[in-house]
């Protein structure tokens, strides 16, 4: 009865080949970046490349730390557009909806993660872009333009995942609450969204790392100056776009400088997502 | 194709004899598996011309042109930036390399022809009131000394000024020209291409960037610099100073098929096609 068919053994090991093989480029990639944005790093010096703040990459200067500062900011900016937006959205259709109006407008909102970034970038150059430079002032491609785009980007992930969270909390909790004398405000404020916490952290997160990788749109939103901004109206540069712009053209030791930003963003995005999985599982005890 | 691939394996590291042989057996491959482009014997050939991004658009017209005439050859353009053309010519990755800038001190020993001369304009939004600017103030707006087109003589208004990205020929070349010594500041806002300039310039009624001439349309004003246009008339009589060589690269002396072409460029057909966009005649 144990013996496996040699057919049922091939099936087994090419599943296993193909699953490996997923998990081998993921290896490769992160080899190779390394490989090619390390020894870099190690020549010029990590504190001149990151805490440097000129970037004229064919006159030896490497500074990035403006496009660190830019990625940060511009993601923040996101985050701050995205999450109340799309945590709205996901407790209106969860706790106020009816499930008629819910199956027509979840869909609707996850066809909006499947619009090509390139799409989004073109509406912000066309409508959003003009609109801050007439009434707020500046160029227009901004950081405020760059947080909006990633905001709306970013919205799908975040009620679709809010959304699943949501509906998984236990109707009791809400019949409980309810119960109780609490309205429904209440027990949505009070305790469907704290019993949801952990789930809701994850989906900022994803939200987080859509946005910080981002490179499509917000090359063609934020105006890629590579100066730290003084205000939201000001352009900004992303580790990302650096990487998009320059990498055509780039050869020598701007190319490896290119492959050193990449190395950076890398552990930029692995160390936000431990710091997020860690406050997770601490809120979770 | 070919030089893709070269391209993948020079970035691989992976040394020279190493990636000949692996490309043979890529083209041997290709052959038997019945993926041939033309054939070899036939009178005519393939060709890859390759580099800079400024001359590709004016090379590919070129190209259906004498292909519309020669239909026994095959000529395919591709882009990649003047110093990747270089480096095509200088390997062989690529018969002909296009540069849109005049070559480095350690670049030289290529065999150049200049098909053509490019002029560098510098633009302004339609409505802007200025109809040209000294080199020196051009340059200072790039290296930030102004604020308000005021400053310059403009109505009020911020300064927005664009340039392209690091590495681009159209960039080293005003560099070179316009801030000479001066550095541009790093608040300026960069475009990858010299049409996504001319976009924001257009948009924009306080912006000002640099794009090729021949790309230069109604929706933009080109200012003119130190008194001259930019103008067929004025870059001919050598008054407007703005101007680089757009070059084809060769290993040696261009011979067979690249001979062909080159000659094609530089007859009257060529030269008039490129006239007739905007370019200056090469010789």
């Amino acid at each position: 009865m144990s013996r496996v068919s040699p057919r049922e053994l091939a099936i087994e090991r090419i599943l296993q080949a193909i699953a490996y093989s997923s998990i081998a480029i993921l290896f490769i990639i992160t080899f190779f970046i390394f490989k090619e944005g390390l020894p870099f790093i190690f020549r010029e010096g990590l504190g001149e490349i990151l805490g440097g703040v000129e970037w004229r990459p064919t006159k030896g200067q490497f500074g990035i730390l403006p496009m660190v500062v830019g990625s940060l900011l511009v993601t923040g900016g996101a985050l701050v557009i995205g999450v109340p937006l799309g945590l709205s959205c996901a407790i209106f259709l969860v706790e106020f909806s009816t499930p008629k109006v819910r199956r027509i407008l979840k869909p609707a909102i996850e066809l909006l993660a499947g619009i090509p970034s390139v799409v989004y970038g073109f509406l912000g150059v066309i409508l959003l872009v003009p609109l801050i430079r007439v009434h707020l002032g500046g160029p227009g491609l901004s950081l405020l333009a760059g947080s909006i785009i990633l905001g709306i980007m970013i919205l799908p992930t975040i009620i679709s995942i809010s959304i699943d969270v949501l509906e998984a909390v236990p109707r009791s909790y809400r019949e409980g609450s309810i119960a109780l004398g609490a309205t429904t405000t209440q027990t949505v404020s009070m305790v469907v969204l704290k019993a949801a916490r952990s789930g809701i952290v994850t989906a900022v997160i994803l939200g987080m790392g859509r946005a910080i990788g981002e490179t499509m749109a917000v090359i063609m939103v934020t105006g890629n100056a590579v100066a730290a901004p003084g205000s939201v109206l000001d352009s900004i540069r992303t580790l990302t776009s650096n990487i998009g712009i320059e990498l055509a053209y780039a050869s020598g030791d701007h190319q490896e400088a290119l492959f050193a930003t990449g190395v950076v963003l890398f552990v930029m995005i692995m160390v936000l997502n431990l710091a997020a999985s860690m406050t997770r599982r601490k809120r979770i005890r | 194709m070919y030089l893709i691939l070269h391209m993948i394996l020079t970035r691989l590291n992976i040394s020279t004899a190493r990636q000949e042989a692996f490309l043979l057996f890529l083209v041997f491959f290709l052959a038997a598996t019945g993926c041939r482009g033309t054939d070899p014997n036939a009178v005519g050939g393939v060709m890859t011309v390759a580099g800079s991004t400024s001359v590709q658009p004016f090379a590919e017209k070129l190209a259906e042109e004498f292909m519309a005439e020669h239909p026994e050859y095959n000529i395919n353009i591709q882009g990649g930036g003047s110093s990747a053309g270089v480096r095509a010519a200088q390997t062989g990755a690529a018969q002909i390399g296009m540069s849109s800038r005049n070559l480095k001190e350690k670049e030289k020993g290529l065999h150049e022809r200049v098909i053509a001369y490019d002029g560098i304009a510098v633009i302004v939004h339609r409505d802007n009131p200025l109809e040209g600017l000294s080199k020196k103030e051009v340059a200072g707006i790039f290296a930030g000394d102004y604020a308000n087109w005021k400053e310059l003589g403009g109505s009020d208004g911020t300064i927005h000024f664009v340039a392209r990205e690091e590495g681009s020929g159209t960039r080293g070349a005003f560099e070179k020209m316009v801030m000479e010594e001066r550095e541009i500041s790093l608040r300026a806002l960069v475009q990858a291409s010299n049409g996504a300039v001319r976009e924001i310039i257009a948009r924009d009624p306080g912006s000002i960037g640099y794009i090729s001439l021949g790309l230069v349309d109604n929706r933009v004003k080109a200012l003119s610099v130190d008194g001259a246009r930019a103008s067929r008339q004025d870059i001919m009589g050598g008054r407007y100073e703005l101007v680089r060589p757009f070059l084809f690269l060769t290993q040696e002396e261009p011979e067979g098929t690249a001979r062909t072409f080159i000659e094609f460029i530089m007859g009257p057909q060529g030269q008039e096609l490129l006239s007739a966009e905007g370019l200056i005649p090469g010789e």
